[in-house]
């Protein structure tokens, strides 16, 4: 048995393209934060939030907390649609609670961002397949 | 759309950080001042962050919450024959460490590059994925 599923590369490189710019969105979160005293660094388990989302999962079972009343507070790591984020595991939080470690989160930034743009060019070349394969002549 | 909120993001820290170094800027400038506009010694002013939730889940921007003036204690020199100095012949100036303000200086332009990378960033990868359907 294969253990790695076969996906649809469209249908994959659309949903792995949203979870990283999602991330990518979270990651810019965080350096832009990066001054600001409380603010806790995020993440998402991306491996786990791919296969989550391909496999159509995850999010269904479930259920959001009703918010009926102005003291009520959202259940809010529940994000339809979007992987929870997870605080990261600070080594040397600030004196102000802060846990942005610049070094890391750089290093994040620059990673998603190369995996950002392989996988465009993964999508880019689905697409030249599937055109090339609508061509006569192989043109 | 994510790349979007990114771009949104950056600016937030952009803003705020020049903000900051309006504030150390003002700061150099008065670390001498005996009077500033309420006839008081000048007080040194700092900005309080605060994070800010953006239009897109799980985007978080940042912006300059309030500017408060700094509480240390002024700074007192003895010079009896300035036309500010009290009986004593003190003269009161202002409460601004220019050594703290140049490393407050020096962390908000770092922090205003980083955010211009971030920012760049996200308009290369906004700029690449025009190119997946084209040639």
């Amino acid at each position: 048995m294969n253990p790695v599923p076969e996906y649809d590369p469209l249908s994959f490189g659309e949903t792995a393209l949203r979870l990283r710019t999602y991330r990518q969105q979270i990651l810019g979160s965080n350096l832009a934060n990066a001054d600001t005293p409380g603010f806790r660094a995020k993440d998402v388990n991306f491996a786990a939030a791919l296969r989550e989302q391909l496999e159509g999962q995850g999010y269904s079972g479930r259920v959001p907390l009703a918010v009926t009343s102005t003291g009520h507070m959202p259940s809010s790591t529940f994000r339809p649609g979007m992987p929870t984020q997870l605080f990261r595991t600070s080594m040397q939080p600030s004196m102000d609670g802060n846990t942005v470690d610049l070094d890391i989160e750089r290093a994040h930034f620059a990673e998603n961002v190369t995996k950002t743009e392989a996988q465009m060019r993964f999508l880019a070349g689905a697409f030249r397949g599937r055109i090339t394969a609508m061509t006569p002549d192989g043109r | 759309m994510s790349l979007i909120s990114s771009l949104h993001v950056a600016s937030t820290a952009l803003h705020a950080q020049s903000l900051r170094l309006n504030t150390v800027a003002s700061n150099l400038a008065n670390a001498d001042s005996t009077v500033d506009t309420n006839g008081q010694p000048y007080k040194g002013k700092q900005v309080v962050f605060r994070t800010i939730p953006m239009e897109d889940q799980g985007a978080d921007g940042v912006e300059v919450m309030s500017i408060s003036d700094s509480t240390a204690p002024a700074r007192r020199v003895y010079e009896p024959n300035h036309p500010k100095a009290d009986i004593q012949g003190f003269v009161t100036y202002s409460n601004v460490n220019p050594v703290e303000e140049m490393v407050n200086m020096i962390s908000a332009s770092r922090s205003y590059q980083m955010n211009l990378e971030a920012m760049n960033s996200a308009r290369e990868l906004m700029q690449r994925s025009l190119d997946i359907l084209g040639t």
